[in-house]
């Protein structure tokens, strides 16, 4: 009954933005850490994003504090450490934005980033993200089926794959000017994984639009599948007949695959992934095939090996 | 009478000492304040294997220095710097056993036997024990500095293998791996020109 309750209740409710921080800041002025108390908590730009609650996805994992969620981010357009991001991420705009929905489709579009937000309603979504190296976070995303999306441009019958490419410009992304990666980031996916209602076009986090670390204005949370499959910034989606090669899979063909579906039984070449770290915990917590997520998504692999398309 | 080496020593070694000890004051401050990051163990286990090896290449540069400039006193640092190169990698192993795994047995020999850049770290550590049991004077007296000097130049594949495992476990940036190779190749060419002179000059 009580889990029934709280699956209602959007995340943005349960401790509101200010009071946390009032709090926080009380913390770090008793503790005398004068200089953290310092910065101003500048994490979102302050837009709320209203969201209704979809019970159907509640977790009863304890959500990763928003501090958490938005200064540990693997984000290579920003930087390779983890808490570049959060410093670097300033110099992009997210206004004015669009996406262009191309390829194999009877009705190809360019939206604005205004209007896409309108065209569905948006649900948060608590998803667990399982990062391929092995650490894990807990976040209420905020967001519609990408499939909503995906239907608007009606695919043709040839479309079978779908390919997302993040924003290319040096200048608005430092990371971009070392060869890190191949550039623009691209991520794929099968079209019945893209069409999923797992599959998140996602737009906010906490309750408020996406900070700019964690993929503004738009990206992709398929939360099955390792953190790298959800591109961040994207510009550009398309629909295509054969599969795409994506940025990983050139990086490293033998450890990067282009399923990456959360497996613990299959390792990365390099190190396990039989284990998980849940950030903000001690003891390592076993992974759970798709992340948890088998009932819905273990279908769409019937009779797949998924230690050769891993 | 003492000389310029001495008093240079006297107040050069406890200072070094103090210096060493930086990293691991920031590592404990940073504990308490709560000012690691989201990933505490994670920074941990980087922080400690870095200062490893930033320890193993200062000590590999006690000769070179002491070639170019002609003072001794690098030498004479020489063995607190190795022992706390092994300081901070006993540090890195503890923090793999405890923090990381947790004493998860099965998982840590699984690690050791399965993932290559843990064997070569953990053939680096268990390496580095013999040096540090024998860096004492009586120990040196015990092997004979020829027997001893033939040992303590197992220093040499340690510091390989040290960056072949941190660049074996980097998941894409290879930069860091590469200035610490860099600078190792640096450490070990200098030492090359001495060799080639010393077999080319008659006894």
């Amino acid at each position: 009954m009580k889990n029934r309750i709280a699956d209602n209740i959007p995340a943005s409710e349960i401790t509101p933005r200010e009071l946390f921080y009032d709090r926080r800041r009380f913390m770090q002025m008793a503790a005398g850490a004068s200089a953290a108390a310092l910065f101003a908590p500048q994490i979102f730009a302050g837009e709320k994003l209203p969201a209704g609650s979809s019970s159907a996805y509640g977790l009863t994992d304890k959500l990763t504090p928003l501090e958490d969620v938005t200064r540990y981010n693997n984000y290579y357009e920003f930087g390779t450490g983890k808490e570049d991001p959060a410093k670097q991420a300033g110099s992009l705009k997210t206004r004015p934005w669009t996406l262009s929905v191309e390829g194999e489709a009877h009705k190809p579009q360019t939206f604005d980033i205004d209007d896409l937000l309108k065209l569905a309603p948006m649900e948060e979504r608590i998803y667990r993200l399982r990062c391929v190296e092995a650490w894990s976070m807990v976040v209420p995303w905020i967001g519609f089926p990408l499939a909503a999306l995906l239907k608007k441009v009606e695919p043709t019958a040839n479309a079978k794959f779908v390919e997302f490419t993040t924003l290319h410009d040096p200048e608005q992304m430092p990371g971009q000017k070392t060869s890190v990666l191949e550039w623009p980031y691209r991520e794929g996916l099968r079209i019945d994984e893209a069409m999923h209602p797992l599959t998140l076009l996602t737009f906010g986090l906490y309750g408020e639009m996406l900070p700019k670390q964690n993929g503004a204005p738009l990206r992709i949370v398929i939360p099955w599948k390792y953190g790298f499959k959800s591109a961040k910034a994207i510009v550009k989606i398309r629909l295509l007949e054969q599969q795409p090669v994506t940025s990983w899979m050139k990086a490293g063909p033998s450890e990067y695959g282009f399923y990456a579906n959360v497996n613990p039984d299959v390792d990365h070449p390099r190190w396990s992934q039989a284990k998980e770290r849940r950030i903000g915990e001690f003891l390592k917590r076993p992974t759970l095939p798709f992340n948890g997520y088998a009932d819905q998504v273990a279908p769409l692999y019937a009779g797949m090996d998924l230690s050769k398309y891993f | 009478m003492k000389s310029t080496n001495d008093k240079v020593l006297a107040w050069l070694k406890p200072s070094v000492f103090l210096l060493a000890l930086i990293p691991l004051a920031g590592l404990v401050t940073g504990a308490f304040q709560d000012t690691l990051g989201a990933n505490p163990i994670e920074k941990i286990t980087h922080n400690t294997g870095y200062w490893t090896l930033t320890f193993l290449l200062i000590t590999l540069s006690a000769t070179p220095l002491r070639q170019l400039s002609g003072w001794l006193w690098p030498i004479r640092l020489r063995r607190m710097l190795g022992l706390f190169a092994f300081f901070y990698a006993c540090l890195h192993f503890l923090t793999y056993l405890v923090l990381d795994q947790f004493f998860d047995w099965p998982a840590i020999l699984k690690d050791i036997v399965k993932r290559p850049y843990i064997t070569i770290g953990f053939t680096a550590f268990v390496l580095l024990i013999p040096l540090a049991l024998t860096s004492s004077n009586a120990m040196i007296r015990k092997l004979g500095g020829t027997r001893w000097r033939l040992l303590h130049r197992l220093i040499y594949p340690i510091a390989i293998a040290g960056v072949i495992h941190y660049s074996w476990l980097v998941k894409k940036d290879l930069t860091q791996p590469l200035i610490f190779a860099a600078l190792l190749t640096l450490l070990l060419a200098a030492r090359l020109p001495r060799r080639r002179q010393a077999c080319l000059k008659p006894d």
